[in-house]
Order: structure tokens, then sequence, then C-alpha cells
């Protein structure tokens, strides 16, 4: 069975192509080019083709396959057409899968399921990330409105964040909220 | 009050506005139903979220919610098409020096004679074995049917004089600036960034090939128009009073201001107000030219689902081989097209309401009455330019006189 992953965020794509490496008697390929994607695809002759929802080049592809005169051309999945929620759960993740017709639904179950799996710890990686990168911006935040208060009232460090604090509370809101409108208030007041 | 809510899907289109506006200025909410909003970047997603049930309702594009209910490409799913959401507000652009060779530039062109002086572009570039090709934004989409209709009626064969590839609307200019296409067919603010960025040149607006074409509609799955009934008339209802708005030259800058804004378009205002108010750059550098058919939201009952639009749009399908004619599927194409539903929603606000159903479609030349639910409802020309009328009656008549 031969797969084809279509997605233009390339960690992602290899995520998804490792997790599929585990199933048996699938060949894998990865197109996270834009350029040349239909000539890819008519040179592997895919049996699956898996492409997540915020590809744009989605209706190019349909099109190809629409008038593609290969016999075994992909077609998409429908839920009402297989008694399988795999395939709704796999737009809820944020994938569509096109099938050659005739390929038994049994195959296809365990493919989807793993994507699905690939595309929840990916976007789990991805909210990680940016919660890490928020928490960053948010001590950077905290480390300038701690300088500034020092520098301007001549206070201790310890002082300038239990002055922070104190303001975080009294406005009921968090500390990183408080340092952050210090900052800009700061930038437009034209400070260094 | 909102009691209830709808999830619309849409693409980031200016013919998108009427939801939009209905939930910015509060028609919706006024209405009671609540609206949230989910923008993709293909018309293939806006329909599997739209199947899946992550949306409600969706703007889509008219040919391919009877492509999914006939399933043409995939499993039939039954939609229903209660709104249409716009007339026209496509344009046809031409690369720079195919537009210089056709048209003049900066002024919209007859569409006759620039089909006539492409007629002979299209055959001198077959003859040196490369063939034009032109871009639509889907194989099942007014874009592509418009575009085939006025080729062939100039006597060019699309599929062999000249090439129809789909092509996403935000890459037509980078596709038109490599060479990749030398035209396309595609919605705002899409032609309006080709001239911006000067890489093309308006020739036509859709509007000049069918004056009263059919464009995007509010598809719905059909169990859920029938589950979310109040939901759906309030919705109808808020569009209504939200194309009142849209039209009021007063509003212009402000609406494109809202689409334009990063939750909508994410796109320039400039770019949108041209498009909202009818007057469209031509060529780089040029005057705006003022069309008033442009794009056509609200008047005359432009938002009434005539089931005789949908059987064009069917006869299109069929005509280019998109489907095999069979009048069965062609009285399904035109129950897609609900003006029961439209009716209903709007029976007590005194909006114009056709008592017919269908018509003949290019027949009205010039300002004609017709018959209403209330009064007279007053429409004009919707000629199609080659003076063509479509009877949704004689379907395969039609399709046997047409070139």
């Amino acid at each position: 069975m031969k797969i084809a992953i279509v997605d233009e965020s390339s960690i992602r794509a290899s995520i998804i192509e490792e997790g599929l490496g585990q199933l048996e008697n699938a060949e894998i390929f990865t197109l996270t080019q834009r350029h040349g994607l239909l000539t890819a695809i008519e040179r592997i002759a895919p049996d699956v083709v898996l492409i997540d929802l915020g590809n744009p080049s989605r209706d190019v592809l349909e099109e190809y396959f629409a008038v593609s005169r290969a016999l075994s051309r992909p077609i998409a999945m429908f839920v009402d057409e297989s008694d399988d929620a795999s395939i709704a759960a796999s737009i809820d993740a944020g994938v569509s899968a096109y099938v050659v017709d005739g390929l038994a639904s049994h195959r296809i179950k365990p493919l989807l399921d793993l994507c699905i799996k690939r595309f929840h710890a990916f976007a789990r990686l991805q909210s990680d990330l940016a919660d890490a990168q928020g928490k960053l911006a948010e001590r950077d935040h905290i480390d300038r409105a701690k300088r500034i208060l020092m520098r301007s009232r001549s206070i201790t460090e310890p002082e300038a964040y239990a002055e922070l604090r104190r303001k975080a509370m009294s406005s009921n809101k968090r500390i990183a909220e408080i340092a952050e409108a210090v900052v800009s208030a700061h930038d437009l007041l034209g400070g260094d | 009050m909102a009691d209830a809510t709808l999830t619309i899907g849409f693409l980031p289109l200016v013919d998108a506005c009427l939801p939009i506006l209905a939930h910015e200025h509060g028609f919706a909410a006024d209405e009671g139903v609540a609206l949230t909003f989910v923008r993709d970047v293909s018309w293939a997603t806006v329909l599997d979220r739209l199947l899946y049930g992550h949306t409600d309702g969706a703007h889509m594009l008219a040919p391919l919610t009877i492509a999914t209910t006939l399933g043409l490409g995939r499993p039939a799913q039954p939609l229903a098409a209660p709104f249409v959401l716009g007339l026209n507000g496509n344009a046809i652009t031409l690369s720079k020096p195919l537009a210089a060779m056709v048209a003049s530039p900066g002024e919209y062109g007859d569409p006759a004679a620039v089909g006539a002086r492409l007629r002979e572009a299209a055959m001198a570039a077959k003859a040196q074995g490369r063939r034009l090709r032109f871009g639509v934004v889907h194989r099942f989409s007014s874009h592509n049917y418009k575009l085939r209709y006025w080729l062939a009626a100039c006597g060019i064969r699309p599929d062999h004089d000249v090439e129809i590839v789909t092509i996403a609307p935000p890459f037509v200019p980078d596709a038109l600036a490599s060479g990749e296409i030398d035209g396309s067919c595609v919605g705002e603010p899409w032609s309006s960034v080709c001239v911006e960025r000067d890489v093309g040149t308006i020739v036509l607006a859709s509007a000049q090939i069918w004056r009263r074409g059919v464009e995007k509609v509010l598809a719905v799955c059909e169990p859920v128009l029938a589950d979310k009934a109040e939901a759906f008339a309030a919705l109808i209802r808020a569009m209504r009073r939200a194309g009142r708005h849209f039209i009021d030259p007063a509003n212009f800058a402000e609406n494109a201001r809202i689409l334009a804004s990063p939750p909508y378009l994410d796109a320039n205002p400039a770019l949108v107000l041209r498009a909202i108010s009818d007057r469209l750059v031509l060529a780089h550098g040029a005057a705006p030219v003022h069309l008033p058919d442009l794009m056509f939201q609200h008047s005359e009952a432009a938002n009434f689902p005539w089931m005789s639009q949908a059987a064009w749009l069917y006869s299109q399908m069929a005509r280019w081989g998109h489907t095999a004619f069979d009048p069965a599927d062609a009285a399904r194409a035109m129950r897609v097209f609900r003006p029961d539903i439209y009716r209903a929603a709007l029976i007590d606000t005194g909006d114009d309401l056709p008592n017919a159903s269908s018509k003949v479609e290019g027949s009205v030349t010039q300002m004609t009455q017709v018959g209403a639910q209330q009064g007279t409802l007053t429409l004009s020309a919707n000629r199609f330019f080659d003076g063509l009328t479509f009877d949704p009656d004689q379907i395969e008549a039609y399709l046997a006189s047409l070139p």
C-alpha cells in the first residue's frame, strides 16, 4: 500500500511519517512542496493520500483526482460509506483522507487511527512550544519591568518585584500583565 | 437576544460579506441568532467542515453545493441553499501582455469584441504548441462555468483550444506573475491584488457575461436545516438587513474596514473598498471604473434562490462533461435551491418576495415588473452577453443549441 502525506509543515509530515512507519507493507511518501505536487502524485500513484485540512492545495488535488485518467484514483472518504467513526475523527484531528475505491476498510482503519494520533501529538507539541515561548516572553517582561522600577524609583530588585505583585493583586491581574503594561508605558514615554 | 448559535464556514473573499456584517452590525443578535465563524483556505475544507458538523452553514460555491448533492467526485450528501449570498463579483484578469493584445487596459471591454481578439491569440498560441492556460478557483464553480460560457460563445473551445486549471485564489497573482497561467476568473479581492502588484489587467467582469448570474450561496446540510429551521430563518432575515447596509454608499468605508480586518479577509481595506463600491481599478495606476452590476448583493431580491439559476448551473455541468445529463438529476439540482425557506423566513418583513420560483434566465431585457407576494417587484435586465435565453424546462434543447 502506497501512502502519500501532503503537508506543508515538514515537521508534522515527518511526525506522521514516523508513526505510519509502524504499518506493515506500507510505503510512505512525504510531499511538503506545493510546486510539482501533482507531478509527484502522478509518479507515486498512491492508494491513500493524507492531506491536512489547512492545506491550500486541496482543491487543486481534488481537481486532479477528478480528471485523472488513472483507473484507481483516490476519492474523499466519507463516514456514511464506511460505518467507521475514524473518518469523522480524522477530520476532527485536522486531516482529510483520499483512498482508492475498493481498498478494504480493515486496512484503512489502523492507518487513519495512527495518523490521528500523530496529528494530536503534533498539536500537543505545538501548544507546549507556544506555552514555553509565552512563558519566556513573560519572564522577559517581568525582568525588564523590574529594571525600569529599580532605576526610576531607586529601589532594590526584591522591592521592585514586590511592587509588581502588590499592583497585580490590587487590580486582580497577573504579574506578567502588569509587567507588560509597565514596559509598554516606559516604551511609549520614550524610555531606553 | 440571541438564543441559538450558528457556526458559519467561509473562505476569505469579499462575497462572504453578508453573514459577517450580519454579525458585526448586530443584526443577527437582534434577530435571535448568535454567529461564530470558521475561516479556511480551500473549498474542500469548507465543505468537509460542513458535512462533518464543524459548521452549521457555509459560504459556498453554488455549483459545488449542487455537485455535492448529486455525488459528483464524492459520495452524495444532500445540501440545501436557502439564500444566495450574491450575484457575480468575479473578474477575468489576463496577464499584462495578453490584456494589451485583446483589450484596452484600464477599461472594461465588450465581451464579444475581447473574445474575438482572444480567439486569435488563443489559436496562435495553440499553433505554436503552447495553449493559453486559465485558472479558475474550483472545478464546480460559477467562475469555471461563466468563463467557459464566454470562451465557447466566442469560438474558443475550452479543453481543446485553451487549458483550464484549478488554482487557489491567493496563488493567482503569483501564477500570473510567473507565467504559469495567462488569465484567471477569480473573486475579489484577488483580481485587484493582481492589478495592485502590476502582474495582471482586469478585462471583464463576470456580470458582463451573465448580468445577474448566481455566485455563492449559503449551503446547509438538509437535516441540519430542518433541525435548526428557526435559527436559519433568523440568519436569513439578518443577512437581508446586512445587505441593505452593505449597498448604502455611506457605509462602504466602514464595511471595507470590517471585512478587511484580520479575523475575516485579513486584506488591504482599500482593495476591499474597490469591490464593495463596484469601482475596480482595472490596470495598474488607472482610474477606478464604476460598474454598478459588478457585485449584486441585495437589490431586486438578489438573494432569492431562483431554482432556474440552479438549473442553469446543472446544464453547464452536463455541457462540459462534469456529469451526464439526466432529467432526474436536473430536478434534484433545482431542489437544492430552496425559495420556500427564503419566503417563509421573510414573509412578515415586507421584503420583496417573488411569487414564482423559477424564471426564464436571460429573458429580461429591460426593466420588468414581476409578481410578488406584496405588490410587484421590478427586475432589470438579466441577459447573457450573447443574447441567448435559458428555459429550465427545456435543458436538453438548450444544450443542443449551444456551440
